[in-house]
């Protein structure tokens, strides 16, 4: 797999796309990041133009996504094509709507796999992030469903505020029902820029206990190890930040193309330019592609620059992609109690501004980042 | 050796050509495999209804100067390994439904 990704690299394929199909949605999480309204949809036909345009440009890895991809009444036509094409299919869907026929005809289809949202073992706790009476028990059902007829499953857990203890027991559901489970421990900003829901994110120690789980991150004495300090200079010039515009990349249901889910910035539009133009001549992937560990501001030398897993979406989000990922700071400080170089920056910044501005002044950081920074002082 | 024999494309695979290479996963198991270029030849001819005898006839003697027998034995040989990981299907029947996939589009060799 490593040696594909680097010839795709080497190749300028993406190998890689997530696609959602649609914003709708039966359920109104409380931490999703989405508008769930329709503002046009790509149509059957333009999807199956653009799966087209996918597979002549590389595309091998194709994630079907949403919103709620069963709202789509073509969805089966979709994955049909999409698997007439040899794509490796993988479906991201909440299994509310998935009964028998549903299982076996996703099955039938070879799907790669499906990976389905569980916020909680307990039903109201699910259902009240959700917001949608009776979904643990649907989504369950479909898993189970799925699973009866050979679809490898795996659960996506997302921690909130509302479930932070909940994960061992979600962890344990998984291995009954004998599908895979991955943990995610951040809430991402809207994609039209609001971060209010990052106000759900689980607090510092939560996040410290995930970290050190070796049943969730691997060997946690190595995940959570001290961090071996900045990249060295020529290794920051050869290092990609991540794979978002350089293997990867995003489309809309409105056909609008962005290096990733997690980082929107519009780089063209199918309904306008054809994929591959868009892929190898948009200014702003080229922009994407140029930067190096090396250009990152605050990042290229800061002691986590070796371990660290800062996303550049989330950097962008937060005002500059080549800046640092404040979350990502943050769990750098949970895995290692070691707080990076935008922390501490900011912790001067903010001890700057006290005395000066006084009490009622807004901070630049929340009381989270606050606890954390100090509790790396202490 | 039997002659008339048929080659489809597994149903539950993923593949695409990428920098010249076949590039094929298993839907058993998610294993990755990287074909060949005769092994490529045979995996993009192998449309179910063509006996192997043919393809090896049209794609591997025509480009390759090999004599029919023996390239139909390493082809065959080749198929065997091929279905053992379950990417491929080897028959003694036409496999028409292996018709419904089209030839995987080759991707583009450079940005």
């Amino acid at each position: 797999m490593r040696e594909m990704g680097a010839k795709a690299l080497k190749l300028g394929i993406p190998l890689g796309v997530q696609l959602d199909l649609t914003y709708r949605c039966n359920e109104r999480c409380v931490h999703c990041y989405l508008d769930h309204d329709d503002h046009g949809e790509m149509t059957t036909a333009e999807i199956r133009d653009l799966l087209d345009q996918l597979a002549a440009a590389g595309v091998f890895f194709l994630i079907l996504s949403g919103g709620e991809i069963f709202l789509r009444k073509d969805l089966f036509e979709i994955v049909e094509y999409a698997r007439k094409l040899m794509f490796s299919v993988k479906l991201k869907t909440n299994a509310v709507m998935i009964r028998k026929a549903k299982a076996k005809r996703i099955a039938a289809l070879g799907v790669e796999s499906v990976q389905i949202s569980v916020y909680s073992h307990r039903a109201e706790v699910h259902d009240a992030i959700t917001k949608l009476p009776g979904s643990f028990r649907r989504t369950i059902e479909g898993a189970r469903l799925l699973k009866s007829n050979g679809v490898r499953v795996s659960f996506a857990n997302v921690l909130m505020k509302h479930n932070a203890g909940d994960y061992p027991e979600v962890q344990a559901l998984a291995a009954e029902l004998g599908v895979g489970y991955n943990v995610d421990a951040t809430i991402t900003p809207m994609m039209d820029g609001d971060r209010s829901i990052l106000d759900l994110n689980i607090a510092p120690a939560a996040l410290e206990q995930v970290f050190h789980n070796s049943t969730l991150v691997g060997n946690a004495e190595e995940f959570c190890a001290p961090p071996s300090g900045p990249l060295a200079q020529a290794d920051a010039l050869d290092t990609l930040p991540c794979s978002a515009g350089h293997t990867a990349c995003y489309v809309s249901p409105y056909g609008d193309v962005y290096p990733c889910v997690q980082f929107p910035l519009p780089s063209g539009n199918v309904r306008k330019t054809r994929f591959l133009d868009i892929w190898q001549h948009s200014p702003q992937l080229k922009e994407v592609r140029a930067i190096t560990m090396a250009d990152l501001q605050g990042c290229s030398s800061c002691t986590h620059g070796s371990s660290c897993s800062r996303c550049p979406g989330l950097a962008y989000m937060e005002g500059n992609m080549r800046g640092p990922s404040t979350q990502d700071c943050e769990k750098s400080f949970a895995r290692t109690g070691v707080p990076s170089a935008n922390l501490l920056r900011k912790q001067a910044a903010t001890a700057r501004q006290e005395p000066a501005s006084g009490a009622g002044t807004p901070s630049p950081l929340s009381a989270k980042h606050t606890v954390i920074w100090m509790a790396a002082q202490s | 050796m039997n002659a008339n024999r048929y080659i489809a494309r597994a149903a539950d695979v993923a593949a695409r050509m990428i920098g010249g290479e076949m590039m094929i996963m298993s839907g058993a198991d998610s294993s990755l495999y990287s074909l060949n270029e005769t092994a490529s030849i045979l995996w993009q001819a192998a449309d179910g209804v063509t006996p192997l005898a043919q393809i090896v006839e049209r794609h591997i003697c025509a480009d390759y100067a090999v004599d029919p027998a023996t390239a139909l034995r390493d082809a065959e040989e080749l198929a065997q390994d091929l279905a053992r990981h379950g990417i491929l299907l080897l028959a003694d029947a036409p496999v028409p439904d292996a018709t419904l996939r089209d030839t995987v589009p080759p991707a583009r060799e450079s940005p």
